[in-house]
């Protein structure tokens, strides 16, 4: 009885905890600072649009927007497919090969980004790689690469064997069997994968604020810090540029839930 | 998924050989198409030019005065390490900021999570919906995290200041991250919020995996739910525990996107971590400096990790 009255307490108070914060966000976006000040909980008077109006147009944030959708449409698929065919050699190779193969691409896991980026300024710079979305694409691929290796490689390993080797007695090449078979039946690690990805590439702030110095090829994640600076105590602004920047990934997560909790799980227990 | 190994192989051996003729090695039924070696060789050059490369160059780097720009550098040895620990205060600062932030999260995330998961564990209807608003603040970028408690922490017009004078407890409001002393906590707090979530679902999964019977027997025996809790549910969920202390060791050392959201850039120095250090350091063009810096951390990181593992002895079972 008692310890049933303390697990509702403590579930009930931290939705609150969750909730309310979210609710404040959300209608204090439609609000002006005043309003926002002088109510915080309450729901917006006369609902305005101004905020959101203020930071896509005037503030740019409807370009950084599709900067964002570029790079992480990109970076999603590709880190995907390059991870997916090292994924799948791996499996189908044997021995010590495989092993090192796999061993090399997953190493990468351990070289946290930010202790990479002086040697990674440098390098993009010489390459042409600095304030474009191309450069930002590559980055994003090169820092989730061995994580996507890790999972799709890891889900194909447990494939049977006898599916490869049936396509293999029909004369089908490597190609083939990896569109036709590995791919399709690692849709559920791919999902994973993929949904992890997007999370990350899309809310990703360390090389946009490395590379980027044109305020034409920000991301929003840059975008939005640099408000922080200029409009200081300007919260409904702000929480019009948080709600824009999360919609994208608070719609997927309606829709595709159980995905999310088994790629971002699948990312933090196997990083 | 159900195809018996021994009848594939049998069906296999013949028609290998039949077609192929006798170049090829009939013991090898599963022989390797050479092509195969073409799949990971895009993955395997980005990898090693665009992450093994810059890492080894990270440490040519750290014996320079290089300040990225000039042609003209000299090798310093190991002076950037010695001036990082021991004249650097700004280095310093962050360092032990950044270690008492790990400290803080590590222990507050770790036991936060696992009583979330520890009351969320069955199944029922409103346990899903819950799991699923605890873990949402995951998915947010660190820096919409950071404005939201940004207004909750303002000391004049916050959410926390306000609730606390709703509720009559004034004597409670404070200036939270404008209190040099306490800033890093409350930033723990939001590291928490942001993530407890997340961790919360690997500890179901690993909570759901034990066998009910035990606890039933032990029930039987007459233990008490602490004494379930300490020879039955603890010893099971290691497994969890091992990968939420180390993956929240990571991502707190890590915290960079969050602490420049919150307290801007740069940071005020109480609020300083090493991966925000590192970062002024490259902006202020002594790159090989930073790369030293940047050396340290990882070091740092794999130190934390390797005595988290020897203290806390949790080798995982099932991995």
């Amino acid at each position: 009885m008692l310890a049933s009255i303390t697990r509702r307490g403590i579930l009930a108070i931290y939705a609150v905890i969750i909730i309310v914060p979210l609710t404040v966000v959300g209608f204090g976006s439609f609000k002006s600072t005043q309003e926002l000040f002088a109510g915080p909980f309450t729901l917006p008077q006369s609902p305005s649009p101004a905020n959101y109006a203020e930071v896509i147009g005037g503030q740019d944030l409807g370009s950084s927007f599709w900067n964002s959708v570029i790079v992480t449409a990109v970076s999603v698929p590709l880190t995907l497919f390059l991870a997916s065919l090292a994924g799948y050699a791996v499996s189908r190779l044997k021995g010590f090969i495989s092993w090192a193969i796999f061993g090399f691409l997953v190493l990468g896991m351990a070289i946290p980004a930010q202790a990479n980026m002086v040697p990674l300024y440098v390098l993009f710079g010489r390459l042409g790689l600095l304030d474009n979305l191309t450069g930002l694409i590559l980055a994003n691929v090169v820092s989730t690469l061995p994580i996507a290796v890790f999972i799709l490689g890891g889900f194909m390993r447990t494939l049977p064997r006898e599916l490869y080797e049936a396509s293999s007695i029909d004369g089908t090449g490597p190609w083939r069997t990896y569109v036709s078979i590995a791919l399709p039946l690692s849709a559920p690690s791919i999902a994973a994968a993929a949904i992890f990805l997007f999370v990350i590439h899309w809310n990703e702030l360390l090389y946009p604020l490395l590379f980027i110095q044109s305020p034409g090829n920000r991301t929003l994640p840059l975008a939005l810090l640099s408000f922080q600076g200029e409009f200081q105590t300007n919260y409904p602004l702000l929480f019009a540029g948080v709600i824009l920047a999360s919609l994208p990934v608070v719609v997927a997560y309606i829709f595709l839930q159980r995905y999310f909790v088994a790629g971002i799980t699948a990312g933090a227990s196997k990083g | 998924m159900s195809i018996h190994p021994g009848t594939a192989s049998e069906r296999r051996a013949p028609d290998t050989y039949t077609e192929t003729g006798a170049k090829k090695r009939r013991r090898s039924p599963t022989r390797v198409n050479p092509a195969l070696y073409l799949f990971p060789l895009p993955a395997v050059a980005i990898i090693a030019f665009f992450l093994v490369m810059p890492t080894l160059q990270a440490f040519q780097y750290a014996i320079t005065d290089w300040n990225g720009f000039s042609a003209a550098f000299n090798y310093v040895g190991l002076d950037n390490f010695i001036r990082a620990f021991t004249k650097d205060s700004l280095f310093t600062n962050a360092l032990t900021n950044n270690l008492k932030f790990v400290l803080l999260v590590v222990i507050a995330q770790t036991a936060f999570s696992l009583i979330l998961a520890l009351l969320l564990t069955k199944n029922s209807r409103g346990s899903i919906l819950l799991r699923a608003l605890f873990f949402f603040p995951t998915i947010l970028s660190s820096v919409s995290v950071a404005f939201i408690w940004k207004f909750i922490y303002d000391p004049n017009f916050g959410l926390a200041n306000a609730a606390l004078g709703t509720v009559g407890l004034d004597a409670l409001q404070g200036s939270y991250l404008g209190n040099n002393a306490q800033a890093l906590y409350w930033v723990a707090v939001t590291q928490v919020w942001f993530h407890a979530g997340q961790m919360m679902v690997v500890y179901i999964a690993g909570l759901q995996s034990i066998p009910r019977e035990l606890y039933e027997a032990a029930e039987m025996d007459g233990a008490g739910k602490w004494q379930q809790f300490k020879s039955i549910t603890w010893p099971f969920v290691a497994p969890a525990t091992s990968i939420v202390v180390a993956y929240t060791t990571v991502q707190s050392f890590k915290a960079f996107d969050l602490i420049l959201g919150i307290a801007g850039n740069p940071p005020k120095s109480s609020l300083d971590i090493l991966s925000t250090r590192i970062y002024s350091t490259f902006a202020n063009s002594e790159f090989g400096y930073a790369a030293a810096q940047s050396i340290i951390f990882m070091a740092m990181i794999a130190l934390v990790t390797w005595l988290q593992r020897r203290l806390l002895r949790l080798t995982p079972k099932g991995e």
